[in-house]
């Protein structure tokens, strides 16, 4: 949506405040940001460098900063083979996200470009099933799987997957479709051109990156959902968090191998984050911050 | 489930044209169309589980004992509501909430101020603050608690010394503390959007008329950050009253319940005691907590946007 948007001088209202300053207080400063930044970096970094390591060097005291780094770890997840769970994971995830958008995207029109009557209220429920919390649904959703013999079964997370991040993906598309000039629309009319026409040509084109930033969002939140994947699924259809959980009470050396996996299963989304970082503002506050 | 709670919002889409009286029902079905399938998906899989749940609320059920399954009416709800572990819940439930959501706001704005300026490496400290926020909730919560907080070979230790044992020690901090570490990163983004949002004249305004610093920073900056504040608070606060991954890795809802949250305690319920009724009227009352909530919120994301409306 387009709630809090930046005025047009926002590129601008950062520089000027640097001259001001004093040279020694901006380094000051500068090198404030930077700690700040590495200390919340630290575990991660701490994580990756754990994964290479040899398990008595993970588990030293004092902490090992500097050895030799060894694949045993890694060696050692897939060994227990990680393989099924990350597979699960990435369908889960993209099956679930392709569903949404195509779910997503006609509704996002219907509460924009050619509105309903009561879009108001159709958004505000949209938003309201994503503030139910899931706990509440546990059960129910358990027993009625259980009862389809889909327990274990991948298609039942997509199912769950689509349904929670449906809400958040209409109100991302409405902010980008919004976004597109009435007149341009309204032109294509007067030429004649069809409803999907203008859709194909006009509407979609503009809203692409609306849709890969739609689609990263629901990426993200399907990969790293833990609670339904722990109720619902096990050996079959695990998702890659499942896979974390013979970590939680495991005894004696493991700390470079529980690394090794925490990188692993965490990398995809890292990756994307990093990549799609201007994105992911907008869709975190589903559209509303652009 | 919040539906009646649909306040209006300023919202500003395209009027709907009117069409000619005989065309009028097709053209509110040929609006409808695209929106039907989304809508009836989301009813189907969020209401009716909910419906369910109700029903499932008012039977005296244990999985344990196949086969009796009788109604008993608000006997659950008796249960539920005088059960002395379902207070201690809500009350570690609201302690996790807000000491997370307030911290995390709080440095995320202490943070957003340092990266709302240019220089050398910012976009690279930008690129390390947001990387805690993508990493997997479950493998973050592993990492705490066995490479971090471990009192044998956790990082805190190695680093300062000592032997504390900080999960059992501290548990409700352990856990919050890894949330923060999680969602200072979201808060940051999101105020610091505010922050740059900023209108560059009336800060040259101000600094003319003599303003110093702090005064500009409570004066102007704040207030102007408020919707972004709340926005961050709001959303975290959605995400965070359902903490499910931290707890059920790092203490298990102990030491005793010191760390049991609503949704780890339904759990225990449900796959636990198998108490299918109780866990039921369970969540029917923390969806009723959650509609007294969520309509406080949807007023604050409606202000938002009634805000948007008179610029």
């Amino acid at each position: 949506m387009t709630a809090v948007r930046p005025g047009p001088t926002a590129a601008t209202s950062t520089g000027r405040r640097v001259r001001r300053a004093a040279a020694p207080a901006a380094a000051a400063w500068t090198v404030l940001a930077w700690l700040v930044g590495l200390l919340f970096f630290l575990p991660v970094l701490w994580m990756v460098l754990t994964g290479f390591k040899r398990e008595v060097d993970a588990a030293s005291n004092p902490p090992t900063w500097v050895f030799t780094p060894v694949l045993d770890g890694y060696r050692q997840v897939f060994d227990r083979d990680i393989t099924p769970y990350l597979l699960n994971s990435l369908m889960a995830s993209l099956l679930s996200t392709l569903l949404v958008l195509l779910l997503a995207t006609p509704a996002a029109y219907a509460l924009s470009i050619r509105p309903v009557a009561k879009w108001r209220d159709v958004l505000f429920f949209f938003i309201s099933t994503k503030m139910l919390p899931a706990v509440a649904a546990l059960l129910p959703i358990y027993l009625l799987v259980k009862e389809f013999g889909l327990l274990d079964n991948v298609w039942s997370m997509i199912v769950l997957y689509t349904a929670m991040n449906l809400p958040l993906a209409v109100w991302m598309m409405r902010s980008f479709l919004l976004e597109v000039p009435p007149a341009l629309i309204e032109a294509a009319a007067v030429d004649g051109a069809s409803v999907l026409l203008t859709i194909r040509r006009i509407l979609l084109p503009i809203v692409a990156p609306g849709l890969a930033a739609t689609a990263l969002i629901c990426f993200i939140f399907s990969w790293n959902e833990f609670f339904f994947a722990v109720n619902l699924t096990a050996t079959r259809a695990g998702t890659s968090p499942i896979f974390l959980v013979g970590f939680i009470t495991s005894e004696g050396l493991f700390l470079g191998r529980l690394c090794a996996a925490a990188t692993l299963v965490s990398l995809p989304v890292v990756l994307a984050g990093w990549i799609a970082q201007k994105q992911l503002v907008r869709g975190l506050s589903m559209g509303a911050v652009k | 489930m919040t539906q009646t709670v649909a306040t209006g919002p300023g919202l500003t889409p395209r009027a709907p044209v009117v069409a000619p009286a005989g065309r009028r029902a097709a053209d509110r079905w040929s609006r409808r169309a695209p929106l039907l399938p989304a809508l009836i998906f989301a009813i189907v899989v969020t209401q009716v589980p909910f419906l369910v749940t109700l029903y499932l609320s008012t039977l005296d059920w244990n999985a344990l004992r196949p086969g009796e399954r009788s109604f008993i009416g608000l006997a659950n709800y008796a249960e539920v509501l005088t059960d002395s572990r379902l207070r201690a819940a809500l009350t570690n439930t609201v302690v996790l909430t807000a000491g997370a959501v307030v911290a995390s706001v709080l440095l995320g704005l202490g943070i957003a101020i340092l990266l709302d300026r240019r220089f050398p490496g910012r976009g690279i400290v930008r690129t390390l603050l947001i990387t805690p926020f993508l990493v997997m909730p479950m493998a973050a919560a592993l990492l705490w608690k066995h490479a971090i907080y471990n009192p044998a070979y956790g990082l805190i230790n190695g680093v300062l010394g000592g032997s504390t044992d900080w999960v059992s020690q501290y548990p409700m901090l352990s856990v919050v503390a890894t949330l923060v570490w999680q969602w200072t990163p979201f808060m940051m983004l999101i105020i610091l959007a505010g922050l740059q949002s900023q209108s560059t004249e009336i800060l040259e305004a101000a600094r003319v008329d003599g303003a110093g610093g702090w005064q500009i920073f409570t004066r102007i900056t704040l207030p102007h950050l408020r919707p972004y504040l709340e926005l961050g608070a709001l959303l975290g606060s959605i995400y965070l009253v359902q903490t499910f991954d931290a707890v059920f890795t790092i203490t298990q809802g102990g030491p005793g319940t010191a760390t049991t949250n609503l949704p780890y305690e339904i759990y225990l319920t449900t796959f636990r005691k198998f108490e299918y009724g109780e866990a039921a009227a369970a969540g029917v009352v923390v969806v009723i907590g959650t509609i007294v909530v969520a309509t406080f919120a949807l007023r604050v994301i409606s202000s938002l946007f009634r805000m948007e409306d008179a610029r």
